[in-house]
C-alpha cells in the first residue's frame, strides 16, 4: 500500500513540469518559447496544444536526436545510392537537422528556408545552429525558394519538407503545383521526404497527392503513430533487398546520433503493397487546397 | 400609387446589389491570399499587399462613384457600373498565372512582388466596385432630412454583405469549390445584378410612362 502510494506520488510529481522557460517571444508567425527541462531544451511553438515541442535537444549530448520524427527522416538515406552532396531543408525548427547532417556529411551543402526570422535566432542563440559557406540559412516562404531555385536551375540530392508542424498549415506547400516544382529540383536520383500527418481527412488527401506527382511512395511511422514520413524518390523506389544492404551500410554511421536505421526500415511500407486511401480522394491544388479545414 | 409600388421595388433592388457587391469584394479579397501564395507565400507581407490595394482602390472607387452620381444619375447607369464591375473581375481568372508569373520573375522582393501583383489583378475591379457604395446613395436619398438614415442603412447592408462574404468564402466555399469557379461566380453574379437593374429600370419607364399617357388622356 505505501509502495503504492510513493508510486502514486512519485508521478503526481514527475508529471508537474519542471520546465524553466528561458526565452518567450511572439514573433510575426508565432508564440516562440525555449524550455529547460533537466537536461532536455525544447523549441515550443505554442502553449496550449499538447503537440507542441519543435525541437528538442539533449544539452549534455546534442548530436543525439531527440525527436523519434527526426529519426525517420534518416529513412530518406535508403532510397540514396550515394551520400547527399546538396541538401534543401524547409522549416529550420532548432536547426538539428542541419546540425546532425553537417556531421554526418561534413561536405555537404545545406541549405534551411525558414519563413520566421525570430526561429532562425532562436535557433543559433540557443540550440547552436552551426551555420558557413555551406551551410546556410534564409528568411524566405518555401515556395518562393522553391520556385526561384528553380528558375536557378538547382538540384538537390535530399529535399526535406519539414514546415507541418505547427498549429496552422501552409496550404500552398501541399498542393500538387508545389510538389512538381519541387520534384523538378530534386537531382536524377534524389530524394524527397515529408514530415507529415498521420490522422484527420488530410491524410488521403495529401497521400493521393503525393501520388499523382510521384507514383507510389514510401509511409515511415513510428509506433505511435503520431508522425508519417511521406518518402518519395525522382528515380524508382528500390527494392526490399537493396534497403536492406543500404541498412547493413548505414547503421554504423548513424548509431552516433541515436537513430536506429534497421528499426526505421522495418516501419516502412510501400503504397504499392498498401494503398490506405480511396481512389476517388480529391487531389489538393493550388486551386483546392482548404488544408487547415480539413485537418480537424 | 403605382409609383410609390415601383418605388419601394427599386429601393429594395438597390440593397440587394450593395449586399451583393459587398460580398463579393470581401469574397475576392479573400481568394487574393489564396491567388497570390504560390508565387509570393503566405508571409504577413502579402495580406498588408492585398489590404492596401483593396482599400486603396475602395477609396479611389468612392471618389469616382459620388462624382459620377452627379450626372444623369439612374438605375440603368448603376446596373452598367455592375456590369463593368463583372467584367473586370474575369481577368483574375483567366490571366492571373502568367501575370503574377511575369511579376515574380521580374520583381524579387516578394513584398513589392505581391503588391504589384495584387494592383494588376484587384486594382480596377475594386475600383469599380467602390462606386456602388455612393451611387447607391444617390438613388436612394429622396430627402436632405432622411440621407443620413438613408446612408446608414446602406452601410449596414453593403457592410453585412462584406461580412458574409468573408465568412461564407472561407469556411464554407473554398472546402467545396475552386477558386476559379467561386471568382467566376461572383463575376457573373454581379453581371446579372447589373442587367436585372437595367431591365428593371426599363420596365418601370415604360409602366410609368403608360399611367402618364392614361392620366393624359
Amino acid at each position: 500500500m505505501n509502495k503504492l502510494l510513493l508510486i502514486c506520488l512519485l508521478f503526481t510529481t514527475s508529471s508537474i513540469s519542471f520546465a524553466n522557460v528561458i526565452h518567450k517571444e511572439r514573433s510575426l508567425y508565432r508564440n516562440i518559447i525555449v524550455e529547460d527541462n533537466y537536461n532536455l531544451r525544447c523549441l515550443k511553438f505554442n502553449v496550449k496544444t499538447s503537440k507542441t515541442n519543435q525541437s528538442c535537444l539533449y544539452k549534455d549530448d546534442p548530436n543525439k536526436l531527440v525527436f523519434n520524427y527526426t529519426k525517420l527522416l534518416f529513412s530518406s538515406l535508403l532510397l540514396l545510392e550515394n551520400p547527399p552532396e546538396k541538401i534543401l531543408i524547409v522549416g529550420l525548427g532548432g536547426g538539428t537537422m542541419s546540425n546532425t547532417l553537417h556531421q554526418l556529411y561534413p561536405n555537404a551543402i545545406i541549405e534551411n528556408v525558414e519563413i520566421d526570422p525570430a526561429v532562425i535566432k532562436v535557433a543559433r542563440q540557443y540550440f547552436s545552429f552551426f551555420e558557413n559557406d555551406n551551410i546556410t540559412s534564409k528568411v524566405q516562404d518555401g515556395r518562393i525558394y522553391v520556385k526561384r531555385a528553380a528558375m536557378k536551375k538547382q538540384k538537390y540530392d535530399w529535399i526535406i519538407l519539414d514546415a507541418f508542424n505547427g498549429d496552422y498549415i501552409p496550404e500552398h506547400l501541399l498542393t500538387k503545383e508545389f510538389l512538381q516544382e519541387t520534384k523538378a529540383l530534386l537531382s536524377e536520383n534524389g530524394v524527397l521526404s515529408a514530415n507529415t500527418f498521420s490522422i484527420s481527412d488530410l491524410y488521403a488527401h495529401e497521400s493521393a497527392t503525393y501520388e499523382a506527382v510521384f507514383g507510389d511512395f514510401f509511409n515511415v511511422r513510428n509506433r505511435k503513430n503520431s508522425n508519417r514520413i511521406i518518402l518519395t524518390s525522382n528515380a524508382a523506389l528500390p527494392s526490399g533487398e537493396v534497403i536492406i544492404e543500404r541498412v547493413k551500410r548505414l547503421a554504423k554511421d548513424l548509431s552516433p546520433f541515436g537513430v536506429d536505421i534497421a528499426q526505421i526500415s522495418s516501419n516502412m511500407t510501400s503504397t504499392k503493397e498498401e494503398q490506405d486511401w480511396s481512389d476517388d480522394t480529391k487531389i489538393l491544388t493550388d486551386q483546392y487546397s482548404p488544408a487547415n479545414l480539413l485537418n480537424q | 400609387m403605382n409609383n410609390l409600388k415601383n418605388n419601394n421595388l427599386q429601393n429594395a433592388l438597390i440593397y440587394l446589389l450593395a449586399f451583393s457587391s459587398g460580398f463579393s469584394i470581401m469574397g475576392i479579397e479573400l481568394l487574393g491570399g489564396r491567388i497570390l501564395a504560390p508565387f509570393f507565400g503566405s508571409s504577413v507581407h502579402i495580406w498588408g499587399s492585398i489590404i492596401t490595394v483593396f482599400m486603396l482602390s475602395l477609396s479611389f472607387g468612392y471618389l469616382i462613384g459620388g462624382k459620377l452620381s452627379t450626372k444623369n444619375a439612374s438605375l440603368t447607369r448603376y446596373g452598367c457600373i455592375f456590369l463593368f464591375a463583372g467584367v473586370t473581375v474575369l481577368p483574375i481568372v483567366l490571366w492571373s498565372g502568367p501575370i503574377m508569373e511575369s511579376i515574380f520573375i521580374n520583381i524579387e522582393d516578394s513584398r513589392y512582388g505581391s503588391l504589384a501583383a495584387s494592383m494588376a489583378l484587384f486594382f480596377i475591379p475594386t475600383i469599380i466596385l467602390g462606386m456602388i457604395s455612393p451611387y447607391s446613395v444617390r438613388l436612394l436619398v429622396t430627402d436632405k432630412e432622411r440621407s443620413g438614415q438613408v446612408a446608414g442603412v446602406l452601410y449596414f447592408v453593403s457592410t453585412l454583405g462584406s461580412a458574409l462574404g468573408t465568412i461564407i468564402t472561407s469556411f464554407y466555399f473554398v472546402l467545396f469549390f475552386e477558386v476559379n469557379s467561386i471568382i467566376l461566380t461572383f463575376s457573373l453574379a454581379l453581371i446579372l445584378f447589373g442587367l436585372v437593374a437595367i431591365t428593371f429600370d426599363k420596365f418601370s419607364k415604360n409602366s410609368i410612362n403608360e399611367t402618364a399617357e392614361a392620366i393624359h388622356e
